[in-house]
């Protein structure tokens, strides 16, 4: 089974997102050493409480030095430090395509109308400014005069260059773009500092990463069983006093980092910083990772039906001749109407008397006239030399037109038209006056046609337990018919951007979170109102401004997969909260029988993975805790499988995998490395 | 007919009995705290505390009600105990020294009932009517209010209002402790629990001795100690005693009182949030670990090592020996599993397998199924803190009932499960760290750590049952524990009623096929796991050098 995540559209990698599956080690260790700085740890209290441990078994180690505490010493030291790599390596990944983007805003020169020049950088909103070919967009703007070509590739990775023009949707402009040709006047409408592109920076390199509310509600839980664990073992040195089983500061040490959920603690921030990487690799930008998680939490998603569930515009399905007409006569006669006929439906029609009945399309009928389509006989055709006149259009003007020659409409036609209405498609006439009279030939059924593989798409998301809702400025049974076909659970027909606004804020005041696209001035209310709310790249600066995500490559299905990460996010930290406190259980029987079972033998029995000594036990405790965090940090970046399924399977399987996993994996590795452990003279 | 068969037969009558009241009493618990109207009498109350029956409270107000009203009973009972050979019925005892009566005076107010003093020595018969039972009863309805203001907190939406507090404590006894704590009372004088308000008599033994024999209004006090979870019971020896526990039946009639109401109130609960099925899975939990830690009691005493114990077919020092050892062993669970805290037998003398039992029992928190009221808000938050982690694993950010678990809501929680181990484990680490703790050990070694372990245990949860062994009517030690019962009961309630407030603010997210189903097995099976970690993880490294270090030498 594949999943929403593995289809994504395969893209060629363009300068700005490159795919890099592999980790950067080196350069993210010397980040990793330059965050050991204690005042950036604080924001992570977990690491941070790793960091003052470290300290003190460092002063105790110089001032008592032993194999057995240098040995614990260095191995805290390396849990901070590989804590720290876990977030430069995610960080690192960004750091690459933030140079290339700098480069171009740093060297851009503004061209004022009156000739000056200025720097890019001291562009304030309504200034306007001259591009012509050859020339770097110097900011945000929209085009207020003139048409030119841009390539955007700088932004988005798409080489194909694309029109902007002013008025109209197609007038925003990216700075750091190249216009290609023309010349064109744009009217700045980003503060310095603030365009697209220095949002794309602070974006890609994480700085200023704004923690998220489920992250912080994560860490809140983590700092608690953090402070649990600290008290549990700062009041066990009075009991284990009592005892006679006293503990040096050094083990009791080891024992809080062993227990305080450090895993996680170490990857959250990797997670968090990863999610919006992968938006990034997809070529989807959010202006915040809240907008991510939301992303997750999506009840409701509105598709646009035309681009997204359908390819746009109406097709010749099938040909359905009348009694005593052939299939192969209706598609020769169907063709030779369309052959002219440059509209999209026209075009089909020959497309499939091509594909279906392998009827080569004919270049140049010498002699033939074309009669091309008007409103008033809302009718289309062409007169051949022998004669013959074909036409094709709507029902009532096609039948009309036969019935004046003289000819008779056959019983059927009304039936099939009627039946081609009824299931949202819209019926085309073919009719011919030749020899034998006027004549109705058949019914050419047009209809939207759903794109392949949405089906499934909404299946997924039904099963993920989202709506979807198609917007449509159909009718409302053609809108019907669509939804039934492509499997949409519901239409909003012939929908106004008023409409939709409606249907959002209905959708909120039940509860549910609602997702759609946009690209237009007008659907910019209804993606600022929507939780999640993705702008097409091609789309006007007001849609981008409104939306808390651009779509580079303006694929309004990109919808769909940016649901699918905002889980995948919420996913890996539950899984890998659940695995850090799952390890918890081997870890306290390798530490606690070595702590005590010197005054009470018996504990020894609680020493299930036969260790070899209690140092050995302590630090293969410690090591092992410090390595899985450098395990992990790969699955944290990708993310953990999501498999669109519901809520209780997703569930039980990352139980199985992360909870029962948790338990068992550290058994076996604690068990590994004392064996290694045990070798070093002076622990066993 | 054997021990061990009759052991079967009084577990599966018990079980019976609470499978059948649980639906007509949760209903009815359901209809008391959502009802319009106000009794007579419940009105010449509200005159009396000058409140206003149908203004609702915001959850600030709740809370500062509900301490007003424990501070004001504190004292009362504080005062009432200092000065009591001056008042009638003081049957001729003498003012309880100063510490003592601190320590009682909370100990009831916290529904704790932990008693460093001798009753029916102590307390004359005001003291024990006026004040320790009517303690009984009203700090077992504050338990009671603040669940209901919690699912309230779950049931409502977009307000901040979370009932009234003065209303859901005067209808938690009215209309439900005192009804059916005269029934039980019956019941009680019934199987021979004695009931009158005298000082006792005089007897002249076989061997010529005159010997005081107390007496009281015992089987009024004896009900309430069970129904509403409190366990103080009237003489020293607790239910051990003759004139309290006088036969096996009202020994299992007792269990049955202390497990009705906490059993009962998860249907309460899913009655009140619209959804009957949350609250089957809440009482799944408690039930499961019920049942698991009973069994494993019964098991650990049954087979129990040592020579003399396997001759005397299980272990039998300190057990109700007139009723057998399962029946203890039923009863200890029970008393440790509900806040009560009544004892028959001395968990003391059990094996350190099964004191450390019922020593976990407490430690889960007093929530399977806990204290009336304190268990199901406990278990409510610890389900919280289970659909946080599980919530994102499915990929959503959390949400309980339709309530979103955010930074607030975390904190709240986060904060909940922090505060009885705080309480705990820092009041034990104190106690063994000084000499006067530890001079009031009876034992050294593992069984001296467990009974002050088990001591601050009882009191932070406020169960209030003893391991005995522990000489606790000292200043130290009723300072100490009356302070870890007040923190233990009152961070908890102010923390849930918070959190309540936060609840009821919210809106509510519809379920869909991607929301986490919180009343399939699964997510029963997660939250005992959780319930579980959470305990284990916190008290584990105690536990191996109290029950674990003794039990496995």
């Amino acid at each position: 089974m594949t999943t929403a995540l593995d289809r994504a559209p395969v893209r060629t990698p363009g300068p700005r997102a490159p795919r890099r599956s592999r980790i950067e080690w080196g350069p993210a260790l010397a980040g990793a050493v330059r965050k050991l700085d204690p005042r950036a740890l604080v924001r992570q209290p977990v690491v941070f409480v790793v960091w003052v441990g470290s300290v003190f078994s460092t002063v105790l180690a110089v001032l008592d030095p032993s194999v057995f505490g240098w040995l614990v010493t260095v191995w805290l030291w390396l849990t901070v430090l590989f804590a720290n790599t876990a977030e430069a390596v995610a960080e690192g990944r960004g750091k690459a395509q933030a140079a290339t983007l700098r480069k171009a805003r740093t060297t851009t020169v503004a061209h004022l109308l009156d000739g000056t020049e200025v720097a890019a950088a001291d562009l304030r909103p309504g200034v306007r400014v001259v591009v012509t070919a050859g020339q770097v967009v110097p900011g945000d703007g929209d085009v207020v005069e003139g048409i030119a070509s841009v390539d955007e590739s700088a932004v988005t990775g798409e080489s194909a260059p694309v029109i902007r023009e002013s008025g109209g949707d197609r007038s925003a402009v990216t700075g750091g773009t190249t216009v290609l040709s023309d010349r064109i006047v744009v009217e700045i409408t980003s503060r310095p500092g603030e365009t697209f592109v220095d949002r794309m920076i602070a974006l890609v390199e994480g700085a200023q990463r704004q923690r998220t509310p489920n992250e912080i509600a994560l860490d809140i839980l983590l700092s608690a069983l953090t402070i649990a664990f600290l008290l549990a073992v700062v009041t066990l040195q009075p009991l284990a006093l009592y005892s006679g089983a006293g503990q040096s500061v050094t083990v009791l040490i080891a024992l809080v980092v062993c227990l305080i959920p450090t895993t996680i603690g170490a990857l959250l921030s990797a997670i968090g910083i990863a999610g919006m990487d992968r938006l990034v690799q997809r070529n989807v930008l959010a202006t915040s990772g809240r907008a991510v998680e939301a992303a997750g939490d999506v009840d409701t998603l509105l598709l646009d039906k035309t681009g997204t569930i359908t390819f746009g515009n109406r097709q010749a399905a099938e040909f359905v001749p009348a009694a005593g007409v052939t299939e192969e006569e209706m598609a020769d006669a169907a063709q030779l109407a369309s052959l002219a006929d440059e509209t999209p439906e026209g075009r089909s029609v020959v497309v499939l008397a091509k594909t279906r009945y392998g009827l080569r399309g004919r270049d140049d009928l010498p002699g033939a006239v074309f009669v091309p389509f008007t409103a008033q006989t809302r009718m289309s055709g062409v007169d051949l030399p022998d004669g013959r006149q074909l036409r094709k259009g709507a029902a009532g003007a096609v039948t009309a037109w036969v019935r004046a020659l003289g000819g008779v409409v056959p019983p059927g036609v009304g039936e099939v038209v009627d039946g081609v209405s009824a299931s949202g498609g819209t019926p085309l006439v073919l009719a011919e006056d030749g020899p034998g009279g006027a004549r109705v030939l058949g019914v050419v059924h047009l209809k939207d046609v759903v794109k392949d593989g949405m089906r499934e798409r909404f299946a997924e998301l039904r099963r993920m337990g989202i709506r979807t809702v198609m917007i449509t400025g159909d009718n409302e049974r053609t809108a019907r018919a669509i939804a039934a076909e492509a499997g949409i659970d519901d239409v909003l027909a012939e929908a106004t951007p008023e409409d939709k606004l409606a249907l959002i804020r209905r959708e909120q005041e039940g509860g549910r979170l609602v997702a759609m696209t946009g690209d237009g001035t007008n659907d910019a209310p209804a993606l600022a109102q929507a939780d999640v709310g993705v702008a097409m790249n091609t789309g006007t600066t007001a849609a981008k401004e409104a939306g808390n995500m651009v779509d580079l490559d303006s694929d309004p299905t990109k919808l769909i997969e940016i649901v699918a990460i905002g889980k995948q996010l919420l996913v890996t930290r539950g899984s890998l909260t659940t695995f850090s406190i799952a390890n918890d259980l081997a870890k306290y029987f390798a530490i606690v029988p070595a702590m005590f079972a010197g005054a009470f033998p018996g504990l020894d029995a609680l020493n299930v993975m036969r260790l070899a000594s209690p140092e050995s036990a302590i630090l293969s405790a410690v090591v092992f805790n410090a390595l899985v965090i450098v395990a992990l940090v790969p699955l944290a970046l990708r993310g953990v499988r999501y498999r669109p399924a519901s809520a209780e399977a997703v569930l039980r399987r990352n139980l199985l995998v992360y909870g029962v996993g948790g338990v068992v994996a550290p058994f076996a590795g604690i068990k590994l490395v004392d064996l290694l452990v045990s070798l070093v003279p002076g622990i066993a | 007919m054997g021990g061990t068969a009759a052991g079967w037969l009084q577990v599966a009558l018990l079980g019976a009995a609470l499978v059948l009241a649980h639906r007509p009493l949760g209903d009815w618990m359901a209809r008391v705290f959502t009802s319009e109207t106000h009794g007579r009498a419940e009105r010449l109350v509200y005159r009396a505390v000058g409140v206003d029956p149908a203004a609702e409270q915001r959850w600030p107000v709740y809370a500062r009600s509900v301490l007003a009203f424990s501070a004001a009973g504190v004292l009362l009972l504080y005062g009432l105990q200092r000065v009591q050979q001056w008042l009638p019925l003081d049957n001729g005892m003498a003012a309880v020294e100063p510490s003592s009566a601190w320590n009682t005076a909370v100990s009831f107010v916290t529904n704790t009932n932990w008693q460093g003093y001798a009753g029916e020595s102590t307390m004359g018969s005001l003291v024990q009517m006026a004040g320790l039972a009517v303690q009984n009863f009203v700090s077992a309805a504050v338990g009671i209010a603040v669940a209901v203001a919690l699912v309230r907190g779950f049931a409502r939406t977009r307000t901040d209002r979370l009932g009234n507090a003065w209303v859901d404590v005067t209808r938690a006894v009215g209309r439900l402790l005192l009804p059916l704590s005269v029934v039980g009372a019956l019941v009680l004088v019934l199987g021979g629990v004695v009931q009158d308000l005298s000082a006792g008599s005089e007897a002249v033994t076989l061997a010529g001795a005159t010997q005081h024999l107390p007496s009281g209004p015992v089987a009024s006090q004896e009900v309430i100690k069970q129904l509403g979870t409190n366990g103080g019971g009237f003489f020293n020896a607790n239910s051990a005693h003759p004139f309290e526990g006088p036969a096996a039946w009202t020994s299992l009639f007792s269990v049955f009182l202390m497990l009705v109401i906490p059993f009962s109130l998860p249907r309460t609960f899913g009655r009140m949030v619209g959804d009957r099925r949350q609250g089957l899975a809440i009482v799944g939990v408690m039930a499961g670990l019920a049942a698991a830690s009973l069994a494993l009691t019964t098991w650990a005493q049954a087979r129990a090592g040592g020579a003399a114990l396997q001759l005397a077919g299980a272990a039998a020092e300190g057990q109700e020996v007139r009723f057998g050892g399962p029946l203890s062993a039923l009863f200890g669970a029970a008393t440790t599993l509900t806040s009560t805290g009544a004892v028959t037998s001395l968990h003391d003398s059990w094996t350190p397998a099964g004191g450390g039992l019922v020593l976990f029992n407490m430690m889960l928190g007093e929530i399977a199924p806990g204290g009336v009221g304190s268990g199901l808000y406990g278990m409510l938050v610890l389900a919280i803190v289970a659909v946080f982690v599980a919530g994102l694993m499915v990929g959503r950010t959390p949400e309980y009932l339709g309530k979103k678990l955010g930074r607030r809501e975390m904190t709240l929680a986060s904060l909940y499960i922090l505060a009885t181990p705080a309480v705990v484990l820092v009041g034990t680490a104190v106690a063994l760290a000084t000499d006067t703790g530890r001079g009031s050990l009876l034992d050294e070694g593992p069984h001296g750590l467990s009974e002050a372990l088990y001591a601050f245990t009882s009191a932070g949860n406020n169960n209030g049952s003893a391991f005995a062994g522990l000489s606790a009517n000292t200043p130290f030690y009723n300072t100490a524990l009356g302070l870890a019962m007040a923190f233990g009961r009152f961070l908890p309630i102010l923390l849930v009623l918070a959190l309540a407030g936060r609840l009821a603010a919210q809106g509510r997210t519809p379920v869909t096929a991607g929301t986490l189903p919180t009343h399939e097995p699964l997510f029963v099976g997660l939250l005992a796991v959780t319930v579980l970690v959470v305990v284990g993880l916190t008290y584990f490294p105690a536990l191996s050098l109290g029950p674990f270090a003794e039990g496995l030498s």
